[in-house]
Parts: structure tokens; C-alpha cells; sequence
């Protein structure tokens, strides 16, 4: 089975082909605004370099952290209006209650809450008010707002709240994007709120980014179906990840530390990947990412996806350096992506970048050298002990032992890593800069059972037992190994309103692809 | 005037929360919306006093307040906020009376925060101590009460504006059917207030200073992920306990039955427990921890499941298929070890007959 895996990273597009178990090639190229630009070149570099034939393909896997970074970043996120049916529970935390001050000032800090939610068995806690919503609908009108996130109270046990509302918006609001929490996550209200505001913020983007991958594929003359890989390192289709862009989050680090466990052959270590823009750290288990086991922050806000236990520090190799009044350095979080080969001193530019630093040291070798002669040795010194530090610090965090594992570097920025961290070693594998491609090329494939189970009859281990079974059947048959395949998520939520023990049965089971 | 004790501050609630939920056992509501609420309310009206039982006048008069629920309703339907505040001044105003300060009745998750934020609201100082050392799912089930302290009147009050007074009730017993009931009926959600007692009764029953075991627990496990040392070791050097299982969860059955998350959490074991099972009781707060088919730790001792690289305690809404655990067991306060104690909090009050507490010893412990 041949694949590409392609990763779109904030700075870099790499692209990776892979055969059976094989890498066959990989390539690099510059993220580009449109981000069909950046795609189709990396593609058609591939086409190239090993005379292929786009027909003989037959999938491919696209992995990006364009969503995560655009959080991070506080860019290109559209504002949004985070609509809450609950009152009068839950007044005393509104929407966004718990987020970074910055990030709610940039999608404009528009909580509304309104009359609403269920409780536990069905009853309502109040009756929606169609009124009330018509009052919000047309103050996002008046505010222009058209991206709307809703969550009620136990809407995933009873959506229909959530759903009446869509509808009266709708009907003042026809072209609006709106995100309903019962559509993205579990139970647990703050954090499945929080991730439908990231979902609705990132709209526009994700259609812009879904239809530029679509755009530069065929282009390129590939027939085959895309997916995107999702938090769980399991493959969304495009059209749910144009819908649902908060379910590609970390997605890259997962994608990451899965090409880098499959390029070394290390199971334990910690995995270093320096993009363009982020660096992100996690722990890497038995070959797997070590998954975070109560809420994960993305950009400083709480969900509770099943995720890998990875953080990100705005640390990249277009990170932007400055000098402070007291004569010191920061360097990044604000980095200038993926015009690095514009903006960058080496490149002709005129600012000062991360990898300008790795030039004039020569860890890197690129561009214009005489672009970064006149740069102070002691500015150089303290950069590189800055971003030392900053590795360092992540690195030990990332830890959870003294234990010396292995920290396996992989991504574009790699060459602003010391060769060691403290007393740790620093592995460098081939490919080590498509890691990220590679890990999207080989994703997992998921079988998910969700439905109402009526427990009267039959005995719950007997109807999570067959739920089970299923979810392998449907990973088997969308391409697992069955050797591989096992139950990652398992939950059932016992919805009290309906007669016969009715009960919601969540199963998701995995698998690696089936490398015939 | 000087008044005696100390203030908790903002910077105090992260580890108030991984102490509280720590001994909270599973219990006693999510200690995150929990210390949102409290940082709230402690940016709205500055640090907030605590006085050690020590300090406590004997004529002073104290009342518990504290959520009444389903932890896993908690997480959903989380609170309005006054919900306490409207609970407590329904019984002052009935009783005619102000009372000097507020304490937990159990030092468990949220509800270890909820006296913090209610005398936030209502200018009051907080007791550093409670009336179970742990959480425990009913009311009775608390020392207050245990040793003699009239359970009426108490008032309960839910985000909807809604307030039930209980002006006569033959025992705390009675008052848990009743409250209960109640808050079935408000969603599985409410604030209640007891009667309050005077400082000489509350210095002679409470447990002493678990508002600083908790903050101390959380502190160390802080330290530990900080420092890269083991946290689950940490938190036994704070307080005697010891480690029971290391293991990966396998299943979680949870429903709500009667306003209570009742159901069970079955483990695998690795490492040192490779080849056996486990199976931890729920009723809001984890009951009976089994190996193998064997009962090795019941209440009123602590039965505690954190995950295992961090020690981050698991309470029982966020258990969940595929955590990585360990399980801690941590010996209850003597208080709740008396014969009078085991009646209200011993297996047999949890519907387990013919369960016999077997205390859990730890060979060095101090007694207090």
C-alpha cells in the first residue's frame, strides 16, 4: 500500500511517501500563505524526485498544526459569540471564565447565557426562551458576529436545546457558522464549551485551509481520497475536519512523536519537535505518546479530548528575537511562520529570527551568511543560553522521573537544539525533519460505536462486551490490522429520562494500518 | 483589634485542590470548579481568614455548609453560585440569629471550598478543620452529628431560587432521607446550611486542622512534579498511608441512583500488581477496594485513586477507561473509628452487612 503523509506546519509543508513499512522519500518546502502553494510544491518536489505517478497512490494523510497554532498564536481566529443555555445554573462561571486574558480579548469576549439546559433526567432546569435567543441573535447581528458556539446543560444526554437554538439564530443569522457542544465532546460542561468556542473561532480557517488541500491535490493529479489526523491519532475525513477543525488539535505532536518512535525504533524518550513556530514536548512510552489523563490546555484553554500529554512553547526556528532595555533577550512567542524565507535577516529581510542565530553560529547552514556578520557575539551568546534554557526547562518538565531517557529531536527547527540538555542525550534520526509527515502517513484507523442501548433486557457487560467487538469489526474494516486494534474509549452515560434503562454507549477501538 | 489566625490566599488554591480532592476520596465535587468559585470570590473581596479550632471562642457559633449532590452532575449543572449563601441566611433569618464563622462538614473536593467561598460572600472567617477528614456521601455521616448535635433546623437551597426549611427532624438520619429527596428533585444540585454549634462543641468533635493537611498534601505533590521526585511518595510522607495498586482502569459502570453516583471502577494491575484485579465501591465517594475478589480496605478508611505518574487524584466523574492509576489507602481520623462512629460510617451503614471494618495500620502512625 503506498501513502503519502503530508504535514503543514506553520512554516514548513513536508511530504513523505511510504511503502509498506519503508519510507521512500521525503521532502521540504515553505509553507506558503494559501497554503495550496506550499502543498503542491512539496508534492510535485516528490513527484519529481522519485518519478512517481500520482495515480499509483492510495490514500493520503494530512497532518496539521495550522488549528493549534492559530490558537496559540492568537491569529487568523474569527470572533465568536459563546451562547450557554443554563441559567439560571452555572451563572457564577461564564463562558471563557477560565481563559487566557488575551485569547478572550482576541474572538471579542462575547458571553451570552441564557435560559435553559436539562438536568440530569431530562426535566428541564428552564424552558428555552425563543425570545431571549432572538434578543442574542440579533446582537450578534448588530456586532456582525456570524461564528456561534452553543452548549447547554447535559446537551449531550438531550440535544434538542442546543438544536432549537441553532434554529432560531439560524433563521435571523442564515449564512452563520455555528459549533454545537453536543456534536464535539463529553460531559463535563466548562471544558466541552471551551472546545466548541475554539471549534467556532476557527472557521474560516478551516475552510480556507480544507479547500487549499483539496485545491493543491488534484492539481497535483492525485485521484485518491484525503483524510486529516485528528487528536487521537486516528483520521478524520475532510469534510468533518472542515466542520470540526478542534478535533485536529494535536494532532501534529501526536503525529510527531509517532514518526519519531517509528524512525529511531526507540520506545522510551522524550520527543523534542521544533516547528517553524512551536516547539512541542512529550513523553513517548513504549512507542506510544504518553495520553494525558484528565483535561488537556490547548493555547491555555481546557478541554477534554483524549489527547497526548504534549505542551507547546513558542519556540521555533522563525521565532522572532528581541533585545530588552535591561540587555536582555526574549525570543519568540511571535514568529514570522511561514515568511521565514522573506522576513528573515539571512533571507534578505529585516528581522531577526531564531534561525539568523543558527546561521551565525553555523548549526545551520542556509541563506545569506554575511546577512548576520555584524550580529554581537555576546547577542549570540545570550540567545542560544535563552533558548537552552527555554528547551531545558520543557524538557524537565516533560519528564516524570530522573530517570535519563533519550530526547529524540525531530522537526525543521532542529538545529537550535544542543547536541545535549542537562546530562540528557540528544538523538537526531534520518528523516528526523519529516517526522511529522511520516507519523501522519502511518496514522491509525478508528471503529466507533455510539448509540442508545436499552438496558432492560439485556446486562450492561453483555451490551458493552458486543459494543466492543463492533468498534474492532469497524477499525478492521476501515483497514486495521486486527492484531493491533484495541479499545482507546469507553463510556456510557445512563440517560435517566428515557424508559427501559436507556443508556448511551460510547466505544472507540484503533488499529495500525494494515501494511499490505 | 488583632484577631487571631491566617488568611488563604489565591496562590494557596492549587494545591488546596489536589489536597482537598486527594481526600476527598472520589468525592465531594470537582475541585476545579471548585477553585474557580473561590478564586472568584477571593479576588472580589481579598484573602480570607482562618482560625485554628484552637482559636475558636467556646460562644462562638459555627455553622457547616456545603453542596449537596451528585459529583457527576456537579461537572455539568455546576452552581449558580449563592447557593450556600441563600441556604445559611434562610436559617439565620428563621433562628434569629448571625453565626461567627463557617466550617466543612467534609474537607473533600469542592465541598472543602464551598464553606471558602460562602464566608467570602457572607464576611466570615472559615475553621481550619471539618467533620469527616474525607467526604462522605450523606450528611449523618459527619462527626457534627455522629456525636450528638441536633440536625434541625437546616435549610437547602438550589440555583433556581428555591429554598426548603427543616424545621423539626427526629435525627441527621432522617434529615439525609429528607434532604435528599430534595435534591433529586432540585437536580441532583444544591447548597445546604446545618444548625449552627458552639465553638466548645466544634473544638471537642471536629477533625482538627485538615484545611491545612490539605493545603500541606497539595503542596508536596506540587514540590514533587516540580523536583522530578515520586509524588505519590510525597503525599505519604505528608500524612500515614500507604500504596495498594498500581494499575490501568479497565471499566467504570456509574449511574445516578437516589441523588447519588453510585456504580464501580474495575482495575488491571501492572508493575508490582501484574496479574491482578481490583474493584473499587462508588457511592460518590470510593467505598471498598478489592483484590482479587478479596475486600482489603473499606470506609471510613481513605481509598484514593490518583494517576499514577503525577498523583493527581481522580475523583469519580472523572474516572474514566484507560487511566494509568495508582491506589492510595490512608487511615481514617480516630474520631470515626469509635463504635459510635462506625454505626453511621462503618460498611454495614453503606448497605455491606457483613463487611467488617478492618482498620488499616500503619506501623509508625501518630496518634493525634
Amino acid at each position: 500500500m503506498k501513502r503519502i503523509g503530508i504535514d503543514v506546519g506553520g512554516t514548513n509543508t513536508d511530504a513523505v511517501l511510504i511503502d509498506g513499512r519503508k519510507v521512500i522519500a521525503g521532502v521540504k518546502s515553505a509553507t506558503t500563505e494559501d497554503v495550496t502553494g506550499g502543498v503542491l510544491n512539496a508534492l510535485r518536489r516528490l513527484i519529481e524526485d522519485i518519478a512517481l505517478d500520482p495515480q499509483s497512490i492510495d490514500v493520503i494523510m494530512i497532518g496539521t498544526t495550522h488549528f493549534t497554532n492559530a490558537v496559540v498564536e492568537g491569529k487568523a481566529l474569527d470572533p465568536v459569540a459563546a451562547l450557554r443555555i443554563a441559567l439560571p445554573a452555572t451563572a457564577c462561571l461564564p463562558p471563557m471564565i477560565d481563559w487566557p486574558d488575551d485569547l478572550r480579548q482576541t474572538i471579542g469576549n462575547h458571553a451570552y447565557l441564557a435560559k435553559g439546559g436539562y438536568e440530569f433526567d431530562g426535566r428541564k432546569i428552564a424552558e428555552l426562551d425563543p425570545a431571549e435567543i432572538e434578543r442574542i441573535a440579533q446582537a450578534c447581528k448588530a456586532k456582525g458576529l456570524s461564528n456561534i458556539a452553543i452548549s447547554s446543560v447535559f446537551g449531550p444526554l438531550n440535544s434538542e436545546m442546543e438544536k432549537e437554538a441553532e434554529k432560531i439564530i439560524r433563521a435571523i443569522l442564515p449564512e452563520a457558522n455555528i459549533t454545537l457542544s453536543a456534536d464535539i465532546g463529553r460531559i463535563g460542561l466548562l471544558e466541552r464549551e471551551n472546545a466548541g468556542i475554539l471549534n467556532a473561532c476557527l472557521q474560516s480557517l478551516s475552510s480556507r485551509v480544507i479547500q487549499a488541500f483539496d485545491e493543491a491535490l488534484k492539481e497535483a493529479g492525485f485521484v485518491c481520497p484525503f483524510h486529516l489526523t485528528q487528536n487521537d491519532g486516528t483520521l478524520l475525513s475532510a469534510a468533518q475536519a472542515r466542520r470540526y477543525p478542534v478535533l485536529t488539535f494535536a494532532s501534529g505532536p501526536t503525529n510527531s512523536m509517532r514518526g519519531a518512535a517509528f524512525l529511531t525504533g526507540v520506545k522510551d524518550a522524550i520527543v523534542v519537535d521544533v516547528g517553524g513556530t512551536t516547539t512541542d514536548i512529550g513523553a513517548l512510552r513504549k512507542g506510544f505518546p504518553r495520553p494525558a489523563s484528565l483535561s488537556v490546555e490547548v493555547g491555555g484553554v481546557r478541554t477534554n479530548f483524549r489527547m497526548p500529554d504534549v505542551f507547546s512553547i513558542g519556540l521555533g526556528g522563525g521565532s522572532l528575537v528581541r533585545e530588552t532595555e535591561g540587555g536582555g533577550v526574549t525570543v519568540g512567542p511571535q514568529s514570522v511562520g511561514f515568511r521565514l524565507t522573506t522576513e528573515a535577516l539571512v533571507f534578505g529581510g529585516d528581522t531577526l529570527t531564531t534561525s539568523d542565530i543558527a546561521v551565525a553560529t553555523g548549526a545551520a547552514n542556509f541563506g545569506d551568511h554575511s546577512k548576520v556578520k555584524h550580529l554581537p557575539k555576546d547577542l549570540i551568546a545570550k540567545v542560544r543560553a535563552r533558548i537552552g534554557e527555554m528547551l531545558f526547562e520543557s524538557v524537565d518538565r516533560a519528564r516524570l522521573s530522573s530517570e535519563p531517557l533519550p530526547v529524540i529531536v525531530v522537526g525543521g527547527g532542529s538545529m537550535l537544539v544542543p547536541d545535549t540538555l542537562g546530562e540528557l542525550n540528544v538523538v537526531r534520526p534520518e528523516n528526523y525533519a519529516v517526522a511529522n509527515a511520516v507519523g501522519a502517513a502511518i496514522a491509525q484507523v478508528g471503529g466507533e460505536v455510539d448509540r442508545i442501548e436499552s438496558l432492560g433486557e439485556q446486562s450492561r457487560s453483555d451490551v458493552m462486551h458486543k459494543a466492543k467487538q463492533e468498534a474492532i469489526a469497524k477499525a478492521i474494516e476501515e483497514g486495521a490490522d486486527p492484531e493491533s486494534t484495541e479499545i482507546v474509549d469507553m463510556e456510557d452515560l445512563p440517560l435517566a429520562y428515557l424508559p427501559g434503562n436507556a443508556t448511551r454507549i460510547k466505544v472507540k477501538a484503533v488499529g495500525e494500518l494494515m501494511h499490505a | 483589634m488583632r484577631e487571631p489566625g491566617r488568611h488563604l490566599h489565591e496562590h494557596d488554591l492549587a494545591a488546596l485542590a489536589i489536597g482537598a480532592a486527594l481526600l476527598g476520596t472520589g468525592g465531594g465535587g470537582n475541585p476545579y470548579i471548585g477553585s474557580l468559585r473561590t478564586r472568584d470570590q477571593l479576588r472580589r473581596h481579598g484573602p480570607l481568614r482562618i482560625i485554628r479550632l484552637a482559636d475558636l471562642p467556646d460562644d462562638a457559633l459555627v455553622a457547616s455548609v456545603g453542596g449537596i449532590g451528585a459529583p457527576v452532575v456537579g461537572i455539568e449543572k455546576f452552581e449558580q453560585g449563592e447557593e450556600c449563601l441563600r441556604a445559611l441566611q434562610a436559617l439565620e433569618a428563621h433562628m434569629g440569629v448571625k453565626v461567627d464563622a463557617l466550617i466543612a462538614a467534609e474537607m473533600g473536593g469542592a465541598n472543602s471550598m464551598e464553606p471558602l467561598l460562602t464566608a467570602a460572600q457572607a464576611g466570615l472567617p472559615v475553621v481550619d478543620g471539618d467533620g469527616m477528614g474525607r467526604a462522605f456521601p450523606e450528611v449523618q455521616m459527619c462527626t457534627y452529628f455522629i456525636y450528638g448535635h441536633e440536625a434541625t433546623p437546616a435549610a437547602m437551597a438550589d440555583e433556581k431560587g428555591n429554598i426548603v426549611l427543616y424545621t423539626a427532624m427526629s435525627d441527621a438520619t432522617t434529615l439525609e432521607r429528607h434532604a435528599r429527596a430534595t435534591c433529586v428533585v432540585m437536580g441532583a444540585a444544591a447548597g445546604m446550611a446545618n444548625r449552627p454549634m458552639s465553638g466548645r462543641y466544634v473544638k471537642e468533635v471536629a477533625v482538627p486542622d485538615t484545611l491545612t493537611l490539605a493545603l500541606n498534601i497539595g503542596r508536596a505533590v506540587l514540590a514533587a512534579r516540580r523536583d522530578r521526585t515520586d509524588p505519590v511518595e510525597a503525599v505519604l510522607q505528608t500524612t500515614p498511608g500507604k500504596r495498594i495498586f498500581n494499575g490501568k482502569v479497565v471499566d467504570v459502570h456509574r449511574e445516578l441512583k437516589g441523588g447519588f453516583a453510585v456504580g464501580e471502577a474495575r482495575l488491571t494491575g501492572s508493575g508490582p500488581n501484574d496479574g491482578d484485579d481490583a474493584l473499587v465501591n462508588i457511592q460518590n465517594e470510593n467505598l471498598l477496594f478489592q483484590r482479587n475478589g478479596n475486600i482489603e480496605i473499606t470506609v471510613p478508611d481513605l481509598i484514593v485513586i490518583v494517576e499514577a505518574d503525577t498523583a493527581e487524584p481522580i475523583t469519580t466523574e472523572q474516572l474514566r477507561y484507560g487511566q494509568r492509576v495508582e491506589v492510595l489507602a490512608l487511615p481514617c481520623h480516630p474520631l470515626l473509628r469509635t463504635a459510635a462512629a462506625l454505626e453511621y460510617i462503618g460498611p454495614a451503614a453503606f448497605g455491606y452487612p457483613d463487611v467488617a471494618f478492618q482498620p488499616l495500620e500503619i506501623p509508625d502512625m501518630e496518634t493525634p
